[in-house]
């Protein structure tokens, strides 16, 4: 009697699983040059079709010389940089040194993969100077592939900008140009705006805002700059 | 239910220690289910590992939010000199060629080589951990550790992990007492030793190639040639390959890597009767005088 009373109606829970993720779009992209490193993302954080913010940032500096850029799940991608920010604290106060960009990027690729079975879903892309004073740019895919690049582009909007960036920044198939070529500061940084522009105008996961960072021998430079919102 | 899950089944969400740790928590002592300190952060919940497969996808055979680069042709071969490893270059996730430029060759150390195909995280990740343990190995020893032991090791390791979702099809390659090395080892635990393997998504086309040409007793020259055609034709075949031929010769000293070659230039040189439209216009490579 008892047991037909508490006993609830079970449901089969194969179609309520708990949904750990959620794609919040936004676009990054990164562009090494011989002597400094840019790397930008826009800042409009969407759920489907609402936005849910016009100004989350996605790009944060992680040192003097190295910042990360992430994109997919906001909240996966908040706890990585937040995870990635204490290690990089705490190696400078350990250390006394900054730590550097191609060790924080193999730190990156192991902080991924020991979430394997649970994974960030995130898709960030590091950017500094190495130890030459060269700019790098790392990226990865979620559960720390790690690959050196000169460019790259990442997010929603990355299957426009990846691209643009093959034709504009890597020259690749293009018989005349070396494609080992390097663009000069200016160029790339009209190339990275241009880029996301574009992205704004076709994906509509990238908008609002764009900030831009800047990394060469003096530090970090961070550019706030509008994108359209609609 | 997995012996891995039940070893964390204390704390449903077990943040360890891995071995310095920045982030050294009160657990970071204790020693991780590999015996190296590592350890993994899982889901809560009765079965993590079935729960995060679901949202994982290694092999674009799913339509899961999480997609792990992969896809590849690789290939090994014991001949006269030594071994010869050769891979292509492409990473896909999902349908997008998500690089072109991938390092499919890992450098274990100076006379190890292992190879990329299926998951790229966790080929690069327990291949560095293999890495770390030859190392050990050597200092313990104060000898080389042999190509059978280096991948038996790798073999141990991924097999702790076994049903947890890893995806690894990797060629161990190097030069020990007994001579040249080579085996198979992938993620279900499944460990080979034989003078020829191909793996990946285009191994199919290689082995095509690897079967019809090669011989045990080629010279330096020709070995080349049969690793550069069997990688050229599967990434003629195979969508999921692409990009570059990499390829490396083991021998008594350690391995060397060749030059990169460019599939798109091999095209011209394996199909000398094409000949290009608009040669001048063409964004492509042009054909070899």
């Amino acid at each position: 009697m008892l047991s037909s009373i508490t006993q609830a109606p079970v449901e089969a829970h194969s179609h309520n699983r708990w949904e750990p993720y959620v794609d919040n779009g936004g676009t990054s992209l990164a562009i090494a040059g011989a002597d400094f490193v840019i790397i930008a993302a826009d800042t409009r954080q969407s759920d489907g079709y609402s936005i849910n913010t016009r100004y989350d940032p996605k790009a944060f500096e992680l040192s003097n010389k190295t910042v990360i850029a992430t994109t997919g799940y906001a909240a996966d991608a908040k706890r990585l940089v937040e995870v990635m920010e204490q290690k990089a604290q705490s190696y400078f106060h350990k250390h006394e040194r900054v730590m550097s960009t191609p060790a924080m990027a193999q730190l990156l690729s192991n902080t991924l993969y020991y979430k394997r079975f649970f994974p960030y879903y995130v898709f960030p892309i590091l950017a500094g100077l190495d130890s030459q004073g060269k700019g790098a740019v790392f990226t990865y895919d979620p559960v720390g592939n790690m690959e050196r690049t000169v460019y790259v582009a990442c997010g929603s909007a990355s299957a426009l900008v990846q691209p643009f960036l093959d034709n504009q920044v890597g020259f690749a198939n293009q018989r005349a140009a070396d494609p080992n070529r390097l663009l000069d500061r200016e160029t790339a940084r009209k190339i990275a705006i241009d880029a996301f522009t574009g992205a704004t105008e076709r994906d509509i996961y990238t908008g609002d805002w764009l900030e831009i960072f800047t990394i060469d021998q003096t530090g970090v430079h961070r550019e706030k700059r509008e994108l359209k919102r609609d | 239910m997995n012996r891995f899950v039940e070893q964390l089944a204390a704390n449903d969400v077990a943040e360890l220690g891995m071995p310095g740790s920045l982030l050294a928590g009160p657990t970071a002592a204790m020693a991780g289910p590999t015996g190296h300190g590592l350890s993994f952060e899982l889901a809560a919940g009765n079965n993590p590992a079935e729960f995060a497969q679901h949202f994982i996808d290694a092999k674009s055979e799913k339509d899961s939010l999480i997609k792990i680069a992969h896809g590849t042709t690789t290939l090994a071969f014991k001949f006269r000199e030594g071994v010869m490893v050769a891979t292509d270059s492409r990473a896909t996730s999902g349908n997008v060629i998500a690089s072109q430029t991938v390092k499919k060759v890992i450098e274990i150390n100076p006379y190890l080589l292992g190879t990329m195909a299926g998951g790229a995280a966790d080929c690069s990740f327990w291949e560095r951990v293999l890495g770390m343990e030859c190392r050990l190995h050597e200092l313990r020893n104060k000898k080389r550790i042999s190509v059978a032991a280096a991948s038996k090791l790798l073999a141990n390791l991924v097999y702790r992990y076994k049903g947890m979702g890893l995806s690894m099809g990797t060629m161990v390659a190097g030069w020990d007492e007994k001579g040249p090395g080579l085996y198979y080892v992938d993620s279900d635990g499944q460990r080979l030793a034989n003078d020829i393997f191909s793996v990946g998504s285009g191994s199919t086309f290689a082995y095509g190639v690897l079967d019809s040409h090669y011989r045990y007793d080629m010279d330096i020259e020709e070995a080349r040639d049969v690793a550069r055609r069997a990688i050229y034709h599967a990434t003629h075949r195979d969508a999921y390959s692409g990009g570059v031929v990499r390829m490396y010769l083991v021998q008594r000293d350690g391995w060397v890597p060749y030059p990169l070659e460019d599939v798109g230039d091999l095209y011209y040189q394996y199909h000398p009767e094409v000949q290009l439209t608009n040669r001048t216009e063409s964004p492509l490579t042009v054909v070899p005088a």
